[in-house]
């Protein structure tokens, strides 16, 4: 029974968002903290170094940390405010249970009781309908700790294939495309290989908003003397000054690419030699670019041939180069051809495994890299791994102390989890670092599959919006609280260090995993005792895997200020144990050694060759027509993250950008006859949207954006499309036809709700 | 403690991308936590995603401090222009209204003009101000000048700036492109959709500077 309790709004006045302020001794001139914790962000995958000043057992305040190598003490809003969801007054400091009788639709429960309730109930459905009656949502913006034992709990406690997270929503196309060209998911090079570079191709990636530490390398590089290039339907503030911008119309990316690619065949601006030596597969791809002529490519994509041709240029006669993409070009149901456009272009200049030249997606969560690597995905394994791969299952069964044949196989992508819960498949869930009621597209249905679980528990440390329909809501842990490791944006593995305890009942996260286990009668392999101990243990299971950390330790994280993998504990050409191998800063350099290639080439596959793939446009599934003649797109802004569960509460930065917005170009607005600031309505084939408008030349007259941050009537996921890519399963955030009018009336919300309810 | 010599403030309107990091950052400052002394604006968001961020200018001849009746603001021998000093300053709002750069504000509750004092704090003691420390694609950049000579070939620090009849030159540097710019900056998706880019070139008056009109 997993419906709304009571009315949202009594939840909302129990439960808030409400915000968190400056009080206090987080106000006070004259009080100073016991002590400094270095630390990282909690938000997104810059992981930005950061000191937490810490008094008692709150944290009271922020302090640069200068020394920190990625962003050397810069840090965008998020980050200056993070720490102000500590002592929130929204903070989760008990066990709850549902209880339609009391006012807020929750009543407190003793942890012991709640833990109890949760194993009973997976036990009773588990007895009555099988292993794979229980899913598991987890997330990327876990500790790999956490993801780690995650993926494990699922397999080895619970028995269940169903797992998987919300990089499903984030990273999943661009890590699909590394695979099918790399043989192996990481950025190529640590960011400070940008300054220097001659053309830096961003291509999707609001980069001022969503990752600004990025926007000064890029502009670094600009001033000694790259030229960079923006792709984008709207003109962000790292367009705003770009050499080059490229208007491109919603869903037309790998178009552009075939284009773009097509150019540097006709003018030969290959690297020929790079592409015989250490690719395959070129002439395939050519084969496929040949219909896309200038023309073509500038009527699909809407970027005129002048911008077309002179990117090309540009790319095709750089000496080096960098290309950054995001989820611009990997939120659509062909993300993964997109990612493979991209690729393409790097392979076919052979600017990549070099300094200064590199390739890599720009991760959006804070363990977004390290929290794809080790099993919490419905396909994968710890180390990279495959599920599907007798071997690989054998090396995991081994290291977890089980039979091979007691491993459930692959699950299901976390909307086709979803789609099971609605064929009454599933039937209870257990949710942590999740919230799809807002974050997942077509967000109503998600809510009437809630309504349809049978018992659903979940784990926060606020009352998300999809905890609103929770059983049993277990009180977790805040990033501060606990401590582990993340792998940021470059591939570079960095130390959370853990600044506070939790309050009240509160429980770090792994512990509440373990009770669960232990509850049911299921505790062999969960008796961890602190976070370290599942890295050790993570550490043999990723061994031999592409993601090697098995020579990483805690020690050398925070000696070094980072570790990027591969890092080895045995050399992987000898097989001699090694304890001070570095890491691997930069992958595919030539003459590089790695286990898959054995020094056949430098990227991971047996004959050490990239892979250049077919990189083939189509338009996207529920594309602009006549009914739907405007295009939708989604993102983010600088002040929010994801569903806003922490960013909501966090009172300076709901009030930089309190409430969501119709942002639209006046040539479309003087044609609906709309003006800034009046209430405007979008409508898709799945729902409607009231919001203000905001009236600005800064995008294409085409389309429509609305940041996705909000909850409920002014979620814009009530608007957008469950159409997934066929390989990654990534939904097609970034693009959907729409029509938009001028709204009769002022919602219902407005009246009712603060703006970041 | 002054602030030493060779540490200097330099602000790059082109690179700022309106986070608002810097002003989040202001009110973290252990000397006024809660409230900022900065500013950050649009210079005109319909039209273009351009924001400016202001801090104090810390002019050599504050005008702020020449219109105050009673006194109350000090510029130190390391050139920073404190805020007012507590028990002079009669809320007059007169520096308000006189600052060119529109920097000071009034606290009314606390009967006190407030401003930036570059976190007088941190950089009397060798430390960046906080707004400088975070901003993450440094528009305002602290430091030694040949650092920003070395990180910045592309622009050039000025600091004499003219209002009407009066000349200014400040401690503070504003950060202005060497070269004439070859191209404007992207504002109108649809100018970019054109296959013919129309011109857009603005000129701007730049005092004391070899490059007397540089566009922007």
């Amino acid at each position: 029974m997993a419906q709304v309790p009571v009315d949202p709004i009594r939840i909302i006045e129990g439960f808030g968002p409400h915000l968190s302020a400056m009080t206090g001794t987080r106000l006070s001139t004259s009080v100073e903290p016991d002590r400094l914790v270095k630390t990282h962000c909690c938000f997104c995958g810059q992981q930005c170094g950061i000191q937490l000043k810490v008094r008692g057992n709150e944290v009271i305040g922020f302090e640069p940390w200068e020394e920190f190598p990625f962003n050397h003490g810069m840090l965008c809003p998020k980050g200056v405010k993070r720490y102000l969801q500590g002592a929130h007054p929204d903070r989760l400091t008990h066990a709850l249970r549902r209880d339609p009788s009391s006012p807020s639709g929750f009543s407190r429960l003793p942890y012991g009781d709640a833990i109890a309730r949760v194993a009973g109930e997976i036990a009773r459905l588990q007895q009555a309908h099988g292993a794979g009656a229980i899913a598991v949502l987890s997330g990327a913006s876990l500790t790999t700790e956490k993801t780690y034992l995650l993926g494990k709990f699922a397999r080895v406690c619970l028995k269940t294939p169903f797992i998987d997270y919300n990089g499903r929503l984030c990273m999943v196309s661009a890590g699909a495309a590394n695979k099918k060209a790399f043989g192996i998911d990481r950025a190529t090079s640590p960011w400070s290989d940008m300054i220097g570079t001659n053309v830096i191709w961003v291509a999707g990636s609001n980069v001022a908003e969503c990752s600004p530490i990025t926007t000064n390398y890029i502009w670094q590089a600009r001033e000694q003397g790259a030229k960079v290039i923006v792709q984008d339907p709207r003109i962000t503030p790292i367009a705003r000054t770009c050499d080059l911008y490229l208007p491109v119309k919603p869903g037309r990316d790998a178009a552009l690419f075939a284009g773009v690619l097509q150019i540097m065949i006709e003018r030969d601006w290959l690297d020929h030699e790079f592409i015989r030596d250490c690719t395959v597969g070129f002439e395939q791809v050519a084969e496929y670019c040949r219909e896309w002529t200038l023309s073509r490519t500038a009527e699909v994509t809407g970027v005129p041939q002048r911008a077309i041709m002179q990117a090309a240029e540009w790319w095709g006669t750089a000496k080096t180069s960098f290309l950054l993409h995001a989820r611009g070009i990997e939120h659509h149901s062909n993300g993964v051809q997109n990612s493979l456009g991209t690729i393409n272009l790097v392979l076919a200049s052979g600017r990549i495994g070099k300094p200064n030249s590199g390739y890599g997606t720009i991760v959006g969560q804070a363990n977004g890299q390290g929290g794809r690597e080790h099993g919490q995905k419905c396909d994968q394994l710890p180390g990279w791994r495959d599920i599907s791969n007798p071997e690989h299952r054998r090396h995991i069964a081994g290291v977890w102390g089980i039979d091979e044949k007691e491993l459930p196989g692959p699950g299901v992508d976390a909307y086709e989890l979803f789609r099971k819960i609605d064929r009454g498949e599933i039937k209870g869930l257990i949710s942590i670092c999740f919230n799809p009621k807002v974050s997942l597209p077509d967000n109503n249905f998600v809510t009437r599959c809630l309504e349809k679980l049978e018992f659903f528990a979940a784990i926060d440390f606020f009352l998300n919006d999809t905890a609103w329909h929770a059983d049993v809501v277990l009180p977790g842990s805040l990033h501060e609280e606990d401590e582990g490791t993340v792998t940021q944006v470059e591939g570079r593995i960095i130390k959370i260090n853990k600044a506070v305890d939790c309050p009240g009942e509160a429980r770090q996260d792994w512990r509440i995993i373990q009770d669960i286990a232990q509850a049911l009668g299921r505790p062999h392999g969960f008796a961890f005792t602190e976070p370290q101990e599942i890295f050790e243990e993570l550490r043999v299971a990723s061994k031999g895997g592409v993601a090697d950390y098995s020579g990483v330790t805690y020690e050398k994280v925070t000696q070094q200020l980072g570790v990027f993998w591969p890092c080895y504990s045995e050399d992987p050409k000898t097989g001699k144990p090694i304890s001070d191998h570095q890491g691997t800063p930069r992958l595919f350099e030539r003459g590089s050694y790695n286990p898959v290639a054995k020094g056949t080439g430098p990227f991971y596959f047996p004959d050490g060759r990239a892979r250049f793939n077919v990189a083939d446009y189509r338009p996207p599934v529920d594309d602009g027509s006549e009914e739907y003649p405007i295009y939708l797109t989604t993102g983010r802004v600088v002040s929010q993250f994801l569903s806003g569960t922490q960013t909501r509460r966090i009172g300076p930065l709901v009030r930089q950008y309190a409430e969501p917005r119709i942002e639209m170009h006046p040539r479309l607005a003087e044609k609906l006859g709309i003006a800034d600031g009046d209430w405007a309505t979008a409508e898709t084939r799945r729902g409607t949207i009231t919001l203000r408008a905001q009236v600005v030349t800064t995008i294409r007259p085409d389309t429509i954006f609305i940041p996705y941050h909000w909850a409920g009537r002014k979620s814009a996921n009530q608007l957008t499309v469950a159409a997934q890519d066929p390989i990654s399963k990534i939904p097609q955030y970034k693009v959907c036809g729409c029509r938009v009018r001028k709204a009769d009336a002022a919602p219902d919300y407005a009246a009712i709700l603060e703006p970041q309810q | 403690m002054p602030k030493p010599d060779d540490l200097h403030f330099f602000i790059d309107p082109n690179r700022c991308i309106g986070c608002q990091s810097c002003l989040h950052a202001c009110t973290e400052c252990d000397t006024h936590r809660g409230e900022s002394m900065i500013h950050l604006e649009y210079v005109n968001r319909a039209e273009s995603v351009q924001t400016v961020p202001v801090v104090c200018m810390h002019c050599e001849q504050p005008t702020c401090a020449e219109v105050c009746p009673a006194d109350a603001i000090k510029r130190t021998s390391d050139g920073v222009v404190q805020s007012a000093r507590k028990p002079r300053c009669i809320a007059c709002g007169n520096c308000v209204v006189a600052c060119p750069f529109g920097v000071p504000e009034l606290y009314e509750d606390r009967k006190i003009m407030m401003k930036c004092d570059m976190c007088y704090d941190r950089s009397s003691v060798g430390k960046k101000p906080m707004c400088a420390t975070v901003c993450p694609s440094q528009a305002l950049f602290f430091g030694t000048r040949e650092e920003i000579e070395r990180l910045r070939p592309q622009s050039t620090p000025i600091n004499t700036f003219q209002f009407g009849a009066q000349t200014i030159t400040t401690q503070v540097h504003m950060m202005v492109p060497r070269a004439l710019a070859t191209r404007a900056t992207y504002v109108d998706v649809a100018a970019a959709m054109d296959e013919q880019p129309r011109s857009r070139a603005v000129s701007l008056k730049v005092i004391g500077d070899p490059f007397a009109d540089v566009e922007v």
